[in-house]
Order: structure tokens, then C-alpha cells, then sequence
């Protein structure tokens, strides 16, 4: 069930220039949290940065009652949540959001670029529970943008493209060479990342005929159904909440040209 | 313990805290964060004649210390309020307010007419003052004409309390509220969203699909705040003011101004639990202060 609880800063992680994981611990036990499932963070001592911002839940420990978080720096809230001192208190809302469905039997497929990588540790986690074989495809500019690659590949084969080259194959994610067969054998492609690619591997697996979804990203002021701010278009032309709908979406359901 | 039971018409609050329509939804999202029952009241998400999908995304822009909104009043219609909201959240022990909107008078009126109906709502908030519909809306109360016109003929189908929620994107807002009370407004509500912008000078591109959208939050306080002053001494109706409500002493400030109840908006995104922090803290105003009845400290200024 959704609440409001105040963690403190456990500890940072930095991948690289403008990605971290940051650790927040609580003194209270966790509730259970699904893969996809988001948080809304008050960036502490900034009243520059008003609402709340969401991020994924990357990776929770029961025990020790920590949340990891993925952050990709891209304005002032994740900046500053980059630079908080230990022990500082964080307010959060959580868990929020829908979850993935995960198909009786694998292989499936998973695509992610820039902040999109989050949701997927805790995928990869449940589906290696259920015996759903995985494959990761990651997508980066430059090779620095494929930290996440030792991680994932305790959950499947990783394979990555960059746009410049300077790992795994030159090109976009879609242009890459698993995807290449005419007969793939995944049963599901997940995909989250910049919209653009998320269309792309949208249009690709309606090609392919292979159920495909989508964790989207969008703007929200409140996080948990208040506001409306934060919808996207059905196929029946309905506006639906990301935040309490999705944020995960079938993308056949989505009024998506692609 | 001071005595925070206001009335506002024939509608009786247990303690001047409501939540403003369209930042509280239909109070069912919030039951995880609060007991909606300890609130005055909740004026629920805007309604009108039919379902209506809303602009689209992107209908959201963070401002400095507030937001620019365009949702431009997505709901399944009064039908389905009546129908199927209505019958749970009456349930929460504190008075329910409908929001009503309109693209023509014909439709504030049927609309009113269906609420009239329904015997556990005691009071309907007008809204004239929408920015995000293309049609009616603000159009309605930034004109004194329509103004008057639509308070005028939803007073002959409501006969509960009419409270009309005024647009600050006006010259002259007291002469508005004189103007709905003369057309049989038993209350005003002040203020709706100013109408504002935002760009993303990188891609050289309006924010909000809708380009123009509604400022709330702190920002807007001190206008709402200078707003709600002239309109409590214009009018002899009671003010139900608004506009960047934070905390407590944001709400007694109001008041103070002339409120004699307060609604809280965009600070239910930041803090689900606000409205009730609020209470405690006027509460605690009170005593502090030696108020024994909430109500000496409507207009209170020295
Ligand atoms: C359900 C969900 C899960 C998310 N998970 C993660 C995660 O795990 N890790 C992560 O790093 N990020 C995640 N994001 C994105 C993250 O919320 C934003 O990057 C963050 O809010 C930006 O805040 P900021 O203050 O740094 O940037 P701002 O200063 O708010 O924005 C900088 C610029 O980016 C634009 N912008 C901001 N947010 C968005 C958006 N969502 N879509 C399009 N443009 C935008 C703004 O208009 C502005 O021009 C998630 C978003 C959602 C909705
Ligand atoms: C997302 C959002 C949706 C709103 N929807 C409505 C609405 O449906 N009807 C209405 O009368 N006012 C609506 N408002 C205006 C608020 O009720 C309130 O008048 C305004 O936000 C100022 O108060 P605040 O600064 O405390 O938010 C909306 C405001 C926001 C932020
Ligand atoms: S972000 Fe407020 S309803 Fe989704």
C-alpha cells in the first residue's frame, strides 16, 4: 500500500558523469514492491525544486530496508538529489505505479537506454525467479553510458549498441544484430527509455508480432492520481493516468503512431 | 480547544480546511496519507454535462515555486459522478462540494439541476473561471455580463448553496464578486489559476500542448492573498479563499484577509497529508493566540 516515509541518505554509487545510485535507508520495514513500481522524492533543502520528482525503484533490500535509486542527472532535482549528505532525510511516496506481466515461459527481451535501465534490475530479479530466460539490449551515445552491463548480466545475456561505437555495436538499439533474425524467438519485449526508442521497439515487435511493453516516462506533479497531469492517449482515444495505469503500458493499448 | 465550525450559506464546515477542486481528485486517492473525514471539506475534480478526455500531454510545466496546469477539466461527466463516485465518498464523514463547469449556459444549468437532486450535497462551487477549456469556462467570468448571467440562471435551478469560484485574471475582481453576489451567489471562492506560459528556450517550444496553462502554487500567494482583501470588503457574502496555501500559518493569513474558509491545492501534490498538518496548526494558532472561536479571526486585521 502506498505511504509517505522519510528515509535517510545510506551512501552513492557514481557510474559515471551524470549517473548515480543513491541508497536510502529507512528504520521502518519495507512494503513489497514490484518490478516498474516508482517512487515521488522530495528533493530535500531545494525550494527551487517544487514537486516531487519520480524514479524507478531499482533495487530494494528487505533486510537491511534499503532503496537503490538510478538517477541520470538531466536538471536541477536530479542534480541535487546527487549531492545530499549521509544521514540526510528524504521524503518519499511509494510504492507507486503498475507492474510488468511476465509471460509463462521465456525467452523474453528486454531494451533500455539512459534513465530507462532502472526499472529492469528488479525485472531481471523476478524473472529469474520464475525461470523466464532473459536477454538485455542497451542502448548508449558513448560507451560511458553502459555501466549497467556487469550488473544486468547476473539476470541474461547482455548485449549493447552506442551511437558512436565505442562499445557493443555502432548504431541505435533497434539497428542491432539480435534483432536481426526474421523468427525472434522472445515471447516479450520490455522496453523504457528515451520515447523515441521505446517507439522504435514498439514498431519493431508489432512487426515481429511479439507483445511489447512500454514503462513511460512522463511529467507528473503528484505521482498518485491526484492531478491529472501525467496522461497518455489509449488506442480508444481515452486519456489514462501514467502514474495509477501505468506506468507500465501494453503498447498495443496506447494511441501510439508507429 | 478553539471552535472551528464555520458556515459558509446554509453549509456547515467542521473547521474552515477544504481541498480545492482538481488537486484532491474525489478524495479517494489520498485515504492512504489521511482520514478525508477530519477535513471541512473536499471540493471534488471540476464536473461537466458529458465526458470529457481533457487537452493533451504535455499539460504540466514546474514553475519557479509553483505550476503552470492545462488538464482542462478531464472527467467521466456528472452521471457518472452522481452514479458512481458520489455513493462511496459520501461515506467520508465531511461535507462534499461539486465543481461545475460549462461550455454554455445550458450546460451549468443542467448540471446544477442534477445536483440540486442529490440530498447529501449540501453547496456547488461555480466555476467561471477555468483557463484550460476553449470554450466557456473563463470566458464566463472575466465578462461581467456572463457572469452574472450564468450565476443568475443556475440560482433559479440550485437552491442549496451557490458558491461561485472567481478568475483572477480580471482588472477588477471586487466589482466581479459584487456582481455575483447581486446575481445570488450565497458565497465566493477566490482565486482560480492565473492564466500563464512556459517555454523550453532549447527546442524553442511552448511547455504545455495547450501553450497557455493555470499558475497555482506559492507563487501565486501573494496576489490571491491581496485579492481575497478586496473582495472580503466588497462583498457581504462569505470568501472561501485560495491561491499557494503551504501550512498553517499560510491558511490564518487568509483568513485574516477576510477567508472565512481556506482551500488547499497544489500543496496536496507535495504533501498528500498537508490539509490535516493545517488544522493542527491553526489549532495550535488558536491557542496561542487566545481565539476561542475561529471566527474572530475572519477579517481580523489590526
Ligand atoms: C514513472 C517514472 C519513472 C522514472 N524513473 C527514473 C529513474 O529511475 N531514473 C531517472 O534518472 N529518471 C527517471 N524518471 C525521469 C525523472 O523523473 C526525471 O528525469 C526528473 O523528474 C527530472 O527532474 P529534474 O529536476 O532533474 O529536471 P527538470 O529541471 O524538471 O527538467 C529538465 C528538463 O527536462 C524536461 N523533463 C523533465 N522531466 C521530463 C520527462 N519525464 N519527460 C520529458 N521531459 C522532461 C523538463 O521540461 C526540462 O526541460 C522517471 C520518470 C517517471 C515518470
Ligand atoms: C492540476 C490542477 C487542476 C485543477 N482543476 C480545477 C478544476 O477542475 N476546477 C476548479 O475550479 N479549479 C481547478 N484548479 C484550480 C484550484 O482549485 C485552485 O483554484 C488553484 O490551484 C489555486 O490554489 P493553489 O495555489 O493552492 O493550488 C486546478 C488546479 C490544478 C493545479
Ligand atoms: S501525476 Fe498526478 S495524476 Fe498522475
Amino acid at each position: 500500500m502506498k505511504r509517505i516515509q522519510d528515509f535517510k541518505v545510506a551512501g552513492y554509487t557514481w557510474l559515471n558523469r551524470d549517473s548515480y545510485l543513491i541508497e536510502l535507508e529507512s528504520e521502518q520495514d519495507l512494503p513489497g514492491i514490484a518490478p516498474g513500481n516508482f517512487a515521488e522524492i522530495k528533493v530535500p533543502g531545494n525550494p527551487g525544486v517544487f514537486l516531487r520528482r519520480p524514479f524507478s525503484i531499482f533495487d530494494v533490500d528487505y533486510d537491511y530496508r534499503v532503496l537503490s535509486i538510478f538517477i541520470k542527472i538531466i536538471g536541477e532535482g536530479t542534480r541535487a538529489l546527487g549531492s545530499l549528505n549521509q544521514g540526510q532525510p528524504v521524503s518519499l511516496i511509494y510504492p507507486l505505479g503498475n507492474t510488468f506481466s511476465i509471460p509463462e515461459k521465456g525467452p523474453v527481451l528486454i531494451i533500455a537506454g539512459g534513465s530507462g535501465m532502472a526499472p529492469f534490475l528488479l525485472l531481471g530479479k523476478k524473472l529469474k525467479e520464475r525461470s523466464v530466460n532473459a536477454t538485455y539490449l542497451l542502448g548508449g551515445r558513448t560507451s560511458e553510458d553502459l555501466h549497467m552491463i556487469e550488473t544486468f548480466s547476473d539476470y541474461g545475456q547482455v548485449f549493447a549498441s552506442t551511437e558512436d561505437g565505442s562499445a557493443g555495436t555502432q548504431g541505435v538499439v533497434t539497428d542491432h544484430e539480435v534483432l536481426k533474425d526474421k523468427t525472434l524467438p522472445f515471447r516479450m519485449i520490455y522496453t523504457c527509455g528515451p520515447d523515441p526508442m521505446m517507439k522504435a521497439v514498439a514498431r519493431l515487435a508489432r512487426q515481429r508480432n511479439i507483445p511489447c511493453e512500454a514503462s513511460l516516462e512522463h511529467m507528473m506533479a503528484c505521482g498518485f492520481g491526484a492531478c491529472l497531469c501525467c496522461v497518455t492517449e489509449t488506442a480508444e482515444g481515452k486519456n489514462v493516468c501514467v502514474c495509477t495505469e501505468g506506468p507500465v503500458f501494453n503498447v498495443k493499448n496506447l494511441a501510439w503512431q508507429i | 480547544m478553539a471552535d472551528l465550525n464555520v458556515t459558509i450559506g446554509d453549509l456547515k464546515l467542521k473547521n474552515p480546511v477544504t481541498t480545492a477542486s482538481g488537486t484532491f481528485a474525489y478524495g479517494e486517492e489520498f485515504k492512504e496519507f489521511m482520514d478525508p473525514g477530519k477535513l471541512g471539506g473536499i471540493f471534488v475534480k471540476g464536473l461537466t454535462l458529458h465526458n470529457r478526455e481533457g487537452n493533451p500531454y504535455p499539460r504540466m510545466a514546474e514553475t519557479a515555486s509553483g505550476m503552470l496546469n492545462s488538464v482542462g477539466l478531464q472527467n467521466k461527466g456528472v452521471d457518472h459522478f452522481i452514479e458512481e463516485i458520489f455513493p462511496r465518498i459520501k461515506q467520508f464523514n465531511t461535507q462534499i462540494i461539486a465543481n461545475v463547469n460549462g461550455s454554455t449556459i445550458e450546460d451549468y444549468i443542467r448540471v446544477a439541476e442534477k445536483l440540486n437532486g442529490l440530498g447529501e450535497m449540501h453547496a456547488i462551487e461555480l466555476n467561471i473561471s477555468c483557463p484550460n477549456v476553449k470554450e466557456g469556462g473563463m470566458a464566463f467570468g472575466i465578462n461581467p455580463r456572463s457572469a452574472r448571467e450564468a450565476t443568475e440562471a443556475v440560482r433559479k435551478v440550485y437552491n442549496k448553496t451557490l458558491i461561485v469560484k472567481l478568475s483572477p485574471n480580471v482588472t477588477d475582481i471586487a466589482g466581479m464578486a459584487r456582481i455575483v453576489e447581486d446575481a445570488g451567489a450565497d458565497a465566493v471562492s477566490l482565486v482560480n489559476t492565473f492564466l500563464g506560459m512556459a517555454i523550453d528556450a532549447e527546442i524553442r517550444h511552448p511547455i504545455l500542448s495547450t501553450v497557455t496553462g493555470g499558475l497555482s502554487g506559492p507563487c501565486i500567494k501573494p496576489l490571491a492573498l491581496r485579492m481575497v482583501y478586496d473582495v472580503y470588503k466588497a462583498v457581504s457574502i462569505p470568501v472561501i479563499g485560495m491561491g499557494g496555501i503551504m501550512n498553517a500559518i499560510d491558511a490564518i493569513e487568509f483568513m485574516l484577509a477576510g477567508a472565512t474558509a481556506i482551500q488547499i491545492g497544489t500543496a496536496n501534490f507535495t504533501d498528500p497529508s498537508v490539509s490535516l498538518k493545517v488544522i493542527d496548526g491553526i489549532t495550535d494558532y488558536c491557542k496561542r493566540h487566545g481565539v476561542e472561536n475561529i471566527v474572530e479571526l475572519v477579517g481580523g486585521l489590526e
